[in-house]
């Protein structure tokens, strides 16, 4: 049953939200680009090959990298153990999981800075053992874990939730290990939600900015990430440069939502199968 | 003489929190038998067979499956075939990757888990579906698939949680004859979970009634429903209708201070058209029809007596119709009478012969 549209009000909400999305996010990202390439295509580049950028981009991929990994690891495990398990306070645990979400990055990186930094208890032992976490690439590993851990568990919990323990106890039953369920049986139902997981958890790893920036110290080509370099380099009037550097930032962020949708796609095709 | 039985669960206990699931459970089940648990749904059946199958662990008692105590065995070692309720296919592998992932995971050769599986497809009637998957086939082929990949690993028990629940009435006919069939030709021990009467009945060589987490009554299909022994069992098998008063029925008064209530199913009556010869006019008692409706072979009659008791009985499609509203007599050759420990029939004084009798 199609419902019999009514025509002016349709293109003035359609219109409405075209506007709306070119003035909040296409003429930004065209003045970002304008503004990167301003210059020419020699300074663009030379903001971009800059050693203390070149820095900041690898870091950012350290800590993106780093971040990812540890989230799909534990977020696989908090999943299945919510999903599977029945325990005291699964309520609780899954609650927690979602705290970054609510949680200001600020207080985030401030946690840490109490909890590691030279006024906590632990301070001493970290240092006895010549571990540095505050002002140091851990500690901005740390932030950008904390900040994007809810990521990949909550995309994975209602997918196990909705394909239920019938499927591992036939195979339990049948004699397979658990590493066998969990490969066999187990991940094909959450490989793609999972992938998906990683590309919002990468695209928030990236441009993490908050608790990065308690955390870091701004150590020009040691402690700066992305996000802060261009902070720094706007701060310092070099709007070129904090435009270039933002363009890769942008690029980065438009290759995800690209990938997001493929994802999105291939997983839907894949379960309509 | 004690009887050599080749699945057996002794004084088996079962709690979730408060709630006593399974209490005193007691039964044996001889070699190559097809075995119906029946009872309504929360009388802990499904939880008899997890337990069985070692999805479940039971608080007292011990599981004896080939004359060896299974309880401490892990269920993937008590070579158990399970189908479950909504078969559990593995949805991502193929039909011939599930019949064979009991086989790759017990570590068979190569060449023989190909063998096994054509074979076991050949058997169900499933080949040339092996590249399918799951959500491509009909309900009545995954269960199927999932009875071949119950047996593709040679199990010596097949369990099988409600087979036919989930599968549209039409074929579930089909279905039932084809898993008896296939059941006796493969010639395995088998248990199967049910709610519905009917399909124990027909299906098994030997029913099991629970109710309540209590075996009510174990035997053949026939001697169920001709002989329940306890009042639940009377209620819970056939069409049965609860009689109020059991002295409304002539024929009956000689046993009436003995039962207490009484059931009363449609094949014991014989309802009479006004006009039509009654055989023993001294034990009719006159009631309305209420309700007809036409089954095939019989039209069902809702007939109300004279105090409001709604029966139900059935007259031969050949026979007079009998209009809403009209005037019938009715005979009872028997009743099932109960009291709170036990039932027994009793028949109509007429043909009970000179001697009346009480069983």
């Amino acid at each position: 049953m199609k419902q019999k549209q009514s025509g002016p009000l349709k293109w003035v909400l359609i219109g409405g939200s075209a506007f709306f999305l070119f003035v909040m996010l296409i003429l930004p990202l065209i003045y970002v680009l304008s503004t990167a390439f301003r210059e020419g295509i020699q300074v663009y580049i030379e903001s971009v090959t800059d050693e203390y950028a070149v820095k900041a981009i690898l870091l950012t991929i350290r800590a993106t990298v780093s971040a990812v990994v540890i989230n799909t690891l534990f977020g696989v495990f908090a999943a299945w153990c919510i999903t599977r398990f029945q325990f005291r306070g699964k309520k609780i645990i899954s609650t927690l999981i979602d705290l970054p979400l609510t949680v200001s990055p600020i207080i985030a990186g401030l946690i840490y800075v109490l909890t590691f930094g030279r006024q906590s208890a632990l301070y001493p032992y970290l240092q006895k053992l010549g571990i540095s976490i505050i002002y140091a690439v851990p500690g901005i590993v740390l932030a950008t874990i904390f900040v994007t851990f809810p990521f990949i568990s909550r995309e994975i919990i209602p997918v196990l939730t909705a394909a239920g323990t019938d499927e591992e106890e036939a195979a339990a039953l049948m004699g397979a290990n658990g590493w066998t369920i969990f490969w066999r049986v187990t991940f094909p139902h959450i490989k793609w939600v999972l992938l998906y997981g990683v590309v919002l958890c990468t695209a928030r790893a990236m441009g993490e900015f908050g608790a990065v920036s308690v955390l870091s110290g701004h150590l020009r080509g040691k402690t700066n990430t992305m996000p802060l370099y261009i902070e720094l380099l706007y701060q310092g009037y070099d709007y070129t440069g904090a435009f270039a550097i933002s363009s890769i930032l942008v690029v980065m962020a438009i290759v995800i939502l690209i990938l997001r949708s493929v994802l999105e796609y291939l997983g839907k095709k894949d379960r309509e199968a | 003489m004690e009887q050599q039985y080749y699945v057996e669960m002794r004084d088996i206990n079962k709690q979730f929190g408060d709630f006593q699931a399974l209490e005193q459970i007691n039964f044996g089940i001889e070699k190559g038998k097809l075995i119906g648990l029946l009872g309504p749904s929360g009388s802990g059946k499904t939880t008899i067979l997890r337990i069985l199958a070692g999805l479940e662990t039971a608080e007292t008692g011990d599981i004896i499956i080939n004359g060896q105590v299974v309880n401490d065995i892990p269920a993937s070692q008590r070579g158990i075939g399970f189908v479950f309720q909504n078969y559990a296919l593995f949805r991502y592998m193929t039909v011939f990757e599930n019949v064979a992932f009991g086989l790759r995971v017990q570590k068979w050769p190569k060449s023989r888990v190909k063998e096994r599986v054509n074979e076991m497809l050949r058997l169900v009637g499933l080949e040339g579906l092996e590249k399918r998957y799951p959500s491509q086939l009909s309900g009545g082929q995954r269960q199927r698939v999932a009875f071949a990949r119950a047996l593709a690993p040679e199990p010596q028990l097949l369990l099988l949680d409600e087979p036919f629940a989930a599968i549209d009435a039409k074929v579930r006919q089909e279905l039932r004859r084809w898993l008896k069939g296939m059941i006796s030709t493969v010639g395995i021990t088998s248990i199967f979970v049910t709610h519905d009467q009917e399909e124990a009945i027909e299906v098994a060589d030997e029913i099991i009634i629970t109710n309540q987490g209590r075996i009510e009554q174990i035997g053949k299909p026939v001697d169920i429903y001709r002989n329940p022994t306890t009042p639940f069992v009377a209620r819970f098998i056939g069409d049965s209708a609860e009689l109020e008063n059991v002295h409304l029925f002539p024929g009956f008064e000689y046993a009436a201070d003995q039962i207490k209530h009484a059931i009363i199913r449609p094949e014991y009556l014989t309802v009479y058209k006004k006009g039509e010869p009654v055989e023993y006019p001294n034990s009719v008692e006159p009631g309305v029809v209420v309700q007809s409706a036409f089954r095939g072979t019989v039209t069902e009659y809702q007939i109300r007596l004279s105090d409001g008791t709604i029966l139900t009985a059935n007259r031969l499609v050949d026979t007079a119709p009998l209009a809403e509203g009209e005037q019938v007599q009715i005979f009872a050759r028997r009743l099932l009478a109960f009291d709170e420990e036990r039932a027994f029939p009793v028949e109509n004084i007429c043909l009970a012969g000179v001697r009346p009798y009480v069983i």
